[in-house]
């Protein structure tokens, strides 16, 4: 099973400093608290697979990341710095260098795609429209849309298309961290394991981090370098996959020993078989 | 032809430097400069074909791989492997992927039209859009009265709880706004009648005007035109917001009439609130009247009061209070339907509130220039 792991050149290089590094964070909506003095890290260039059942918060963790709730207690650093101590216009510098996918895509109604993705490219890159346009549609052939795709309007689409076209727009400013919220829910098995592939190829060429939230196996086993698992309010695990599937844990292990969490090992293990035949 | 981005001696054609998206614009410069320089018609052509090193390249992201490609071509990236060994293996799959997605026609093209055709189709639609608009809003006051005939002897599926909650938000709520505005138009009346009856000497109609406007006009003509601007809209994003959302269609699939749950309440709140408010309006715009017969007329509120008795008959208050609950019931169907209308994005929820604000002040107008002249005619 040893030989299945990820390989070794895609591990993060000890000396680079982590991109996010969260300590101590308390989260909490009136009486209710989501975490409790929960710290993660994640290493430069690596994909961290974050996992947990409903409601343990990690859409909440990826948004105290981001800056869009501030936390009721800890530190969270990023790219070295601590966005909520930053001015208006340091922290716009740093959160252009991340591309966000929101669970339910989040674009905008009122642009086409085109000028969806085409939009960070104006505002940040300064690109001229027609420039912008140009590279908008490049990125969403890449992600697997057609070309006639590029002037409809979001309503129009179906949940997968909007997905693609999410995933696109954070792609767009080629950024160093990438947010994913369930990026693969919605989508059709194929083109899951399309996103999965694209998502380590740009990240082998492009050096960037990825702080994935999923519930899709597939995508844990196919693209994950190393899975976090939040559970009881905090992060009870993080690791490679295989070692955190041995974690003695109830939930973790209904989670990666239940049929489906089985059915997607072996997945991964046949096709690894096939890449070792073909090289 | 030396440069940042682009050299090349006898045979070789080298791309050396940062090729990322912070220097997109300065490299496209360059390469159209190199392409004019060379005069070639179709550069990708040529630079397919002859030798290109990729090795100094530094640094190289999604915007540089497409300038590259383009530069180079789509078949010679997607053999990148073959002729660029030394390049390391991620930027080779990048350009690879990359070359992948460009494979394809990516232009699309949009068919233009004449300035005078589209501004004929322009009317077209226009009249098109008018003519389907009045018939769905016919039909739907149709389904509504439908509804409304079917449930009104079935007390059990009354929505009285959700009833009195739009009672509370449309009527109880406006109640100082309306009262505030109408006390004001009353007292303008009264100072624009004391202005023109005074050149006359008959200062002391001032009462007969304002009683006369506010009973049979301005109380619930202004009542009906805050609502329309206040409760229609709310209605419309409501029912807007719940349409994007999928909660209307998620009503149907589970066997609920949305027509029964969601507009019923609406307008019998509306049939409720509007008449209440009118009455309101007619009050004080009355009082304010009376405030500015009393401080600068010196008519005193008595004199006022017992006017008010003498000359105007109680059926200029009934001719008023008629015509409220079928504003009630206009802009309440109205502000509804606006809603049902409304599809997914954002823009369509904003264009179809204006929209409901907009038709329904204009009925509520229309239908009080129409009954101005039934009352009229009958001698009311």
């Amino acid at each position: 099973m040893d030989a299945e792991k990820p390989s070794a050149s895609n591990t993060p290089e000890s000396n680079d400093p982590p991109v996010i590094k969260v300590r101590g964070l308390v989260n909490r909506f009136g009486t209710h608290v989501v975490h409790e003095d929960l710290d993660l890290t994640l290493e430069r260039g690596e994909i961290l697979g974050v996992v947990g059942g409903s409601g343990t918060g990690k859409s909440v963790l990826l948004r105290s990341i981001v800056g869009l709730k501030r936390p009721n207690s800890g530190t969270v650093e990023v790219l070295g710095t601590t966005l909520n101590e930053l001015s208006e216009q340091e922290r716009s510098q740093i959160e252009r260098r991340f591309g966000v996918l929101f669970q339910r895509g989040a674009l905008f109604s009122s642009l086409n795609l085109q000028e969806n993705i085409a939009l960070p490219l104006i505002e940040h890159a300064k690109l001229p429209r027609e420039d912008a346009e140009h590279l908008a549609r490049v990125k969403l052939s890449l992600v697997g849309l057609p070309p006639q795709a590029a002037l409809q309007f979001p309503e129009s689409l179906s949940g997968g298309m909007v997905k693609r076209a999410a995933l696109a727009r954070a792609l767009a400013l080629d950024p160093d961290i990438l947010f994913l919220d369930e990026p693969t829910a919605g989508l059709d098995p194929i083109g899951a394991a399309a996103f999965d592939q694209l998502l380590v190829t740009l990240r082998d060429a492009l050096g960037f981090s990825v702080f994935l939230v999923t519930h899709d196996l597939d995508t844990l086993y196919a693209a994950c370098d190393r899975v976090a698992v939040l559970s009881q309010k905090r992060v009870l695990v993080v690791d490679t996959i295989d070692k955190v599937a041995e974690t003695d844990d109830e939930w973790i292990q209904d989670y990666f020993h239940g049929p489906r969490g089985r059915a997607a090992k072996s997945a991964r293990s046949i096709s690894t078989t096939n890449a070792n035949v073909q090289e | 032809m030396p440069s940042e981005w682009i050299a090349r001696d006898d045979q070789t054609l080298a791309l050396q430097g940062e090729w990322t998206l912070a220097n997109y614009r300065a490299i496209k410069s360059t390469l159209d400069h190199y392409k004019a320089d060379t005069k070639v018609p179709n550069e990708a052509t040529k630079a397919a074909k002859e030798t290109v090193s990729l090795e100094a390249i530094t640094r190289l992201d999604t915007a540089g791989a497409i300038l590259v490609i383009e530069l180079i071509g789509v078949e010679k990236a997607q053999k990148v492997g073959e002729w660029a060994g030394e390049l390391p293996k991620e930027q080779q799959a990048l350009l690879m992927r990359i070359a992948e997605a460009m494979d394809t026609p990516l232009d699309v093209e949009t068919p233009s039209y004449s300035r005078i055709s589209q501004a004929l189709a322009s009317v077209g639609q226009q009249m098109v859009g008018l003519w389907s608009q009045q018939r769905q809003l016919l039909a739907f006051i149709g389904l509504v009265m439908a509804t409304l005939f079917r449930l009104i002897l079935r007390p059990r599926h009354w929505r009285v709880t959700a009833t009195v909650a739009h009672v509370q938000q449309s009527g109880l709520n406006a109640v100082p706004i309306v009262a505030l505005l109408t006390f004001m138009v009353g007292a303008v009346v009264a100072f624009l009648g004391a202005t023109v009856l005074q050149d006359f000497g008959a200062t002391v109609y001032t009462i007969d005007l304002v009683a006369f406007s506010f009973l049979r006009e301005f109380g619930v003509l202004l009542a009906a035109i805050l609502l329309a601007g206040r409760t229609a809209s709310a209605f419309t994003a409501q029912i807007g917001a719940m349409k994007s959302n999928e909660e209307i269609d998620a009503l149907q699939a589970q066997g609920l009439d949305p027509i029964e749950l969601l507009v019923l309440p609406r307008v019998m709140a509306m049939l409720i609130s509007l008449p209440m408010l009118a009455f309101v309006g007619m009050l004080s715009g009355l009082a304010g009247g009376a405030m500015v017969a009393a401080l600068s007329l010196d008519i005193s509120l008595t004199q006022f009061m017992n006017t008010l008795q003498k000359d105007v008959s109680v059926t200029h208050f009934l001719v008023g209070l008629s015509k409220a609950p079928v504003f009630a019931f206009v802009i309440a169907v109205i502000g509804c339907l606006e809603g049902f209308k409304v599809s997914g994005s954002a823009q369509s929820v904003g264009a179809h509130t204006t929209s409901s604000v907009v038709q329904s002040i204009f009925m509520v107008i229309l239908i009080d220039a129409l009954a101005a002249l039934f009352f009229m005619e009958m001698g009311w």
